[in-house]
């Protein structure tokens, strides 16, 4: 460069480009062949249409951009306090479901062709209602209503809960209980009274040490959870990770434990041990708002570091610090309860210990812990009173029983359709928006369950696996283009949302309202339905408690009045135990034959040369709903296998070949690439749950990634609650 | 001129961020990216053994260099710097040679499948607009921050001088303006 | 930090882009080689008349600057063709970029082709002079032919000195193209515009090497094509000292060109094939006074082609993502 150096020649380059560009300019622009220097893409919208997410389940308010009739774009609402003007990338990608072209467009029924084989035919939505109603009522007939259950996941899945309780069943499950938080909040209600629910009632912005037990936030994406997670994060929060995994977050962790698969209660015992023999626990809170504590004292007297380390694999000095930090941290200091818990068979004990670690930190009503929300109470739309008493959800095998089971088992209901194994048989299934063969465990099962029944309806947007099994399929439309019900769960501020239509239905597809509407007025039920349709079912509600309906449809939310959430802001914690007490010893589960305190068992070890098989998310991800998303696809469009690098060249794999998971029942997976990290333990590998769809109308999806669920075979059932334990199955690893 | 004093810049705190590709998306919506590319990315770093391993996440776009090679070489001026240094490429000028695609460090342009270079813009149509880019408004993390350098108050000044940033590669002598915070 | 010891995520997938560019394909190196070819094919020609002092006397020679042209347009044809947005072409004459070679080179291709048609029309015999006009004459064109020749012929000297001129600006600007763009770590040395103009010349002889030409003519040729060999192997030998003894991003390009994915293409058709085995031919041709073989002109223009091909692919599988 001729002597000048660097910074010469690029300043004078810079000079000379501005003035060549504004000579070249003088003349083009003069033709007017220079376009806008800021180009801009036009993406805001003629309308902006606030509604509420669909495409997970904590409900975010979002703001939907309509152009000539088409959404280009969803943001965030700055005025939904769960979403806070933000989104997780599936928030933004919700265009992507409601453009998907291989989404339900008719309604199905199954017909026999000659030759045996049946096929699917595209039919009215009157020829469809009829049948599905003409079946409803014949199994009424035969069986009683009790032999109809729905299984829901989702927002709209409301009417139909209502259309099954003025039907006659109570015959309700969603596997986000027995398959998820299920044990975490029989946990949590056993120990405060009170169940943590979803979104989480936890502080987390204010928390000042976060430990996550197994709970992978950041790839787990709720959006307000991560906002709060990060934002402590930003104020200084100290990080204690126990995973097998070197997950997102423990990349972000002062501490990251690899605590060996299923010993986690070793590990929480120990903590207590320590917190109790150092005096490091919160001595004041535990006085005034607990039972038990002696007795607690006395079980972890010898569950020493030294003793959890044989089980955990985590250094006893490790152990003796992190609790220390986290006592440092106290009353701010937050064991994250977890959100899908059903790992081992033993999480309702585990989520008791979590819980009890809590209650000895202080964390409960406390600012940066757990607080104590409250909801905006909205008025019943009057409609006719439930004239059914349904006999007890089978959800059991004969002869036994949950005790601590607070809602209905999905996988008993799905168990109790294989005829005379529970208390009586389930004949007809309504299943709307869960895909069962991937959302529950044991698909084979499922299959079997499925051969027994007499009907099956699904609702649903897109044709997963699921709906090739029904009889009758009824294409729904996507969020976008439906009302639901208010959503006003409870938070720090009580809140209530409304989805509202953004366009119309596309296709031949209608809301679930509608659907549940017109399959009543067939059953005789209109009485139950009494609504024009369900905005004006949606905003009654809200008007009758006395709020802004006009602010509702255009700012997508209102707000009631805050209240105190933690002892901080003067709040007087009332604990709806039988005690009335925060019961870290816990009679109702000694009565109903259990340890009134976490034991802990040591898990089972995998055979030489196979893996434990563990299952988590992405962020980009929900479960298997969102994989045939083509938007969210690019960003993630198959999943990996982790392995331990070391693993990997012992088995002399390579990184970024296809293999595939085979597991001790001989079940294969399908090839799934392979992911050779650090990032995990040698005695476990990971996938994304979600992946590896086989419904041939999932053009996008099929085929790519593997399913865990169909390598879940053996589950191990919580015997306090019901919770199906998955994370028992171990495989071996070939390539492809 | 106020225009020339201005300088924009990010600053990503890769402390926060947890790689979910929000910033991706929101841009892809916002700027109605077509299928298949991206103007803004993630890259995920691990360094160690295990168990002892030490992550970084980045939220990683064009840098909109001081001195950016792109426009430098670029024969038509359809790449040049814009309001508080942007660089922005006017599609009616770009021949789609590709010139600027090569001598960028960071490879963070593409050729747009309707023929001229695309690249972000800091969302410059936004800015203009007083509003953040879609990037940074949508981040559930927070992690990305967007402002003045020339303003001290700004965000991205504090950001900057109350903690360490490095910036990509700074061995080309670009200068980038995206600055990561770890 | 051991590197080893590094996982990285690319979270991004964009065509031609990721995971290394692919934005340029055969159009590009066919045009460096072109444009090159068609620089030696100006200078060579010039240099030799300078030194003669008087007109070149075979046709090859007296038609080189209309090859020269020739070659050019089909360079520009595959430029052309690469361009992803062609109705966009004109832009490079709405505007000179002073810090862009391709603007630079825009220009000196619009600069060459008015040199090469004069030199061209200069070196035509009165025979070729008088059926070109008749042609000419049937467009009304006999006059401004008329014109040209008598500027092509006033001018000659003053024009052998700008083909000169114009030729190494065009066979600089070829390699400084590629050799600006720092991010392309196989392409960052400032020896690549002399390099492709040394390969420029030696390819320009070959090719003329390949026509008649009379005896002292071949012999000037010949001389002149090992001379710019040699050069280029220097200049070769330069760009890989100076990778080798660079920063870690010039030793990873000194490793892809001698060792890496394109070290045996390098070494084979470039090296081998394209400098030193044409080199010796030439040395044992000239020293035992033996005929030339048509191999050894065609071994430097494959060596030519290879040249800009191996240079042009390294150089996009290369960039900072790797560092």
């Amino acid at each position: 460069m001729s002597g000048l150096t660097r910074r010469q020649f690029i300043k004078i380059g810079a000079a000379t480009a501005g003035a060549a560009a504004a000579g070249s300019g003088l003349v083009t622009r003069w033709w007017g062949l220079d376009d806008d220097p800021v180009h801009n893409p036009g993406t805001d919208g003629d309308r902006v249409v606030p509604t509420f997410c669909e495409l997970c389940f904590w409900k975010c308010g979002v703001l939907a951009h309509v152009r000539d009739g088409r959404v280009t774009k969803i943001t965030g609402n700055p005025a939904h306090p769960l979403s806070r003007g933000r989104l997780c990338p599936r928030g933004t990608g919700g265009t992507g479901l409601l453009y998907d072209p291989d989404r339900l467009k008719k309604p199905l029924m199954r017909r026999d062709k000659r030759g045996g084989e049946q096929v699917f035919e595209e039919v009215s939505w009157n020829e469809a209602l009829d049948f599905t109603a003409q079946h409803l009522i014949g199994l009424k007939d035969k069986y009683g209503p009790e032999a109809l259950a729905l299984y829901s996941h989702g927002y709209g899945g409301s009417w139909f809960k209502h259309l099954m309780q003025a039907y006659g069943s109570k015959n309700i499950a969603a596997p986000s209980y027995a398959q998820c938080r299920g044990p975490r909040e029989v946990a949590f209600q056993l120990t405060f009274g009170a169940s943590l629910g979803s979104p989480e009632v936890l502080d987390l912005e204010n928390s000042r040490v976060i430990t996550l037990i197994g709970s992978h936030l950041g790839e787990n994406m709720h959006n307000t959870q991560v906002q709060d997670f990060a934002s402590a994060i930003d104020k200084g929060a100290q990080l204690i990770v126990v995973d097998p995994r070197f997950s997102t977050a423990a990349g972000k962790a002062r501490y990251w434990l690899p605590i060996k698969p299923g010993t986690d209660i070793a590990l929480l015992l120990a903590w207590m041990h320590v917190l109790i023999n150092e005096g490091l626990y919160d001595r004041e809170y535990v006085e005034k708002y607990a039972i038990g504590f002696d007795a607690l004292r006395e079980h972890v007297k010898d569950k020493t570091p030294e003793w959890a380390y044989t089980h955990t694999t985590i250094a006893p000095d490790v152990i003796v610090e992190t609790a220390r930090v986290m006592a440092g941290g106290r009353p701010a200091s937050l064991v994250h309860p977890g959100r899908h818990v059903v790992w081992y068979g033993d999480d309702t004990q585990r989520s008791r210990a979590i819980a009890i670690l809590n209650a000895l930190l202080g964390s409960y009503a406390r600012k940066g812990g757990i607080f104590v929300p409250s909801q905006l109470k909205l008025p019943k739309f009057p409609y006719k009173a439930y004239e059914h008493h349904p006999k007890a959800p089978p959800d059991t095998p004969k002869g036994s029983s949950y005790p601590l089971a607070d809602e209905t088992l999905a996988h008993g209901l799905c168990m109790a359709t294989i005829p005379g194994t529970a208390n009586y048989d389930i004949k007809g299934w309504l299943v709307y928006g869960t895909n069962l063969l991937m959302a529950l465990p044991q698909p084979e099962e499922v299959k079997r369950a499925i051969q027994a029944l007499d009907f099956m309806a699904v609702v649903d947007v897109l044709p997963a696996e699921i709906t090739g099994w029904a009889d009758v399929v009824l294409p729904e439309a996507t969020y976008l283009e439906r009302c639901d019900e208010i959503d006003n769960p409870p938070w720090k501020v009580p809140f209530a949302a409304v989805r509202q239509p953004v366009v119309e239905p596309m296709y031949d597809s209608k809301p679930g309202w509608w659907i549940a509407r017109e399959i009543a007025q067939r059953l005789g039920l209109s009485d139950f339905f009494p609504w024009k349709d369900s905005l004006e079912y949606a905003i009654h509600r809200v008007h009758e408690a006395g709020y802004d309906c006009e602010q509702l449809r255009t700012t997508g939310v209102v707000l009631g009045k805050a209240k105190p959430t933690t002892i901080e802001d003067g709040l007087e914690p009332v604990f709806a135990t039988p005690s009335g007490k925060i019961e870290l010893f816990s009679q109702r589960i000694a009565d109903a034959g259990f340890d009134p305190i976490p034991c802990f068992t040591p898990p089972e070890e995998p055979p030489s040369g196979q893996f434990r098989l563990l299952f988590g998310r992405a962020p980009t991800h929900t479960f298997a709903r969102t994989t045939n998303n083509r938007m969210l696809g690019e960003i993630m469009s198959e999943n990996e296998l982790w392995v331990n690098a070391t693993v990997v060249a012992e088995l002399g794999l390579q990184h970024g070949e296809k293999v595939v998971a085979i597991n001790q029942d001989g079940v294969r997976s399908q090839p799934i690439r392979l992911k050779a990290t650090q990032r995990i333990r040698t005695d476990c590998v990971y996938m994304v749950h979600g992946f590896g769809h086989d419904a041939k109308g999932l053009t996008f999806a099929r085929n790519r990634g593997a399913d865990d669920a169909r390598l879940v075979t053996r589950v191990k059932v919580d015997p306090l609650m019901g919770g199906t334990g998955m994370n028992v199955n171990f495989v071996r690893v070939e390539k492809a | 001129m106020s225009n020339s004093i201005q300088r924009f810049a990010m600053v990503v705190d890769t402390r926060l961020c947890v790689a979910c590709k929000a910033c991706v998306l929101a841009c892809k919506a916002e700027n109605a990216v077509p299928d298949g590319y991206a103007r803004d990315w993630l890259i995920e770093e691990v360094r160690g053994q295990f168990p002892h391993l030490a992550a970084e996440n980045r939220s990683e776009r064009c840098n909109h260099c001081s001195r950016p090679p792109c426009v430098a070489s670029c024969p038509t001026g359809a790449s040049h710097l814009a309001q508080g240094g942007a660089v922005l490429v006017t599609h009616g000028k770009c021949t789609g040679c590709k010139a600027c695609i090569a001598s960028c460090p960071y490879d963070a342009r593409y050729p747009h499948p309707a023929g001229y270079v695309d690249k972000c813009t800091f969302c410059l149509h936004r800015v203009e607009a007083g509003k953040l880019p879609a990037c940074v408004e949508v981040c559930p993390t927070s992690c990305l921050h967007f402002g003045d350098l020339s303003n001290q108050d700004s965000d991205v000044s504090r950001l900057l001088r109350s903690r360490q940033g490095k910036v990509l590669h700074p061995e080309t002598g670009c200068r980038p303006n995206v600055y990561f915070l770890a | 930090m051991n590197d080893a010891m590094l996982e990285v995520v690319h979270g991004r997938h964009n065509a031609l882009i990721d995971p290394s560019l692919t934005i340029w394909n055969w159009e590009i190196p066919v045009y460096l080689f072109l444009g090159g070819l068609a620089a030696g094919l100006l200078i060579l020609p010039a240099l030799l008349e300078l030194r003669a002092g008087d007109r070149l006397r075979s046709a090859a020679l007296r038609w080189a600057p209309w090859i020269s042209a020739g070659l050019l347009s089909l360079g520009m044809l595959a430029l052309f063709l690469d361009l992803s947005y062609k109705a966009h072409v004109y832009r490079f004459y709405l505007a000179f970029e002073p810090t862009s070679p391709m603007s630079w080179g825009s220009w000196i291709l619009m600069l060459a082709y008015p040199v090469a048609i004069l030199l061209g029309l200069g070196g035509l015999s009165s025979g070729e002079r008088e059926r070109l006009s008749a042609w000419l004459g049937r467009f009304w064109l006999k006059a401004p032919l008329t014109f040209a020749i008598g500027l092509a012929d006033s001018m000659r000297r003053s024009l052998l000195w700008a083909a000169i001129a114009v030729g190494a600006g065009l066979g600089i600007y070829t390699g400084v193209l590629l050799g600006a763009m720092s991010a392309r770590l196989a392409w960052n040395s400032g020896v690549l515009g002399p390099l492709f103009l040394t390969s420029g010349l030696s390819t320009g002889a070959a090719l003329l090497l390949l026509l008649r030409l009379d005896h002292s003519e071949r012999h000037s040729v010949m001389l002149f094509d090992a001379g710019a060999i040699v050069a280029e192997m220097l200049l070769i030998a330069v760009l890989l000292i100076g990778f080798a003894s660079g920063d870690r991003t010039a030793q990873h390009a000194f490793w892809q060109l001698t060792s890496g994915p394109w070290g045996a293409a390098f070494w084979a058709l470039v090296v081998v094939t394209g400098l030193a085995v044409p080199l010796v031919m030439e040395a044992i041709e000239f020293r035992r006074r033996l005929p030339m073989v048509a191999l050894t002109p065609v071994l430097v223009l494959v060596g030519g082609l290879a040249l800009r091909f191996v240079l042009l692919a390294a150089g996009q599988a290369s960039g900072f993502r790797d560092f």
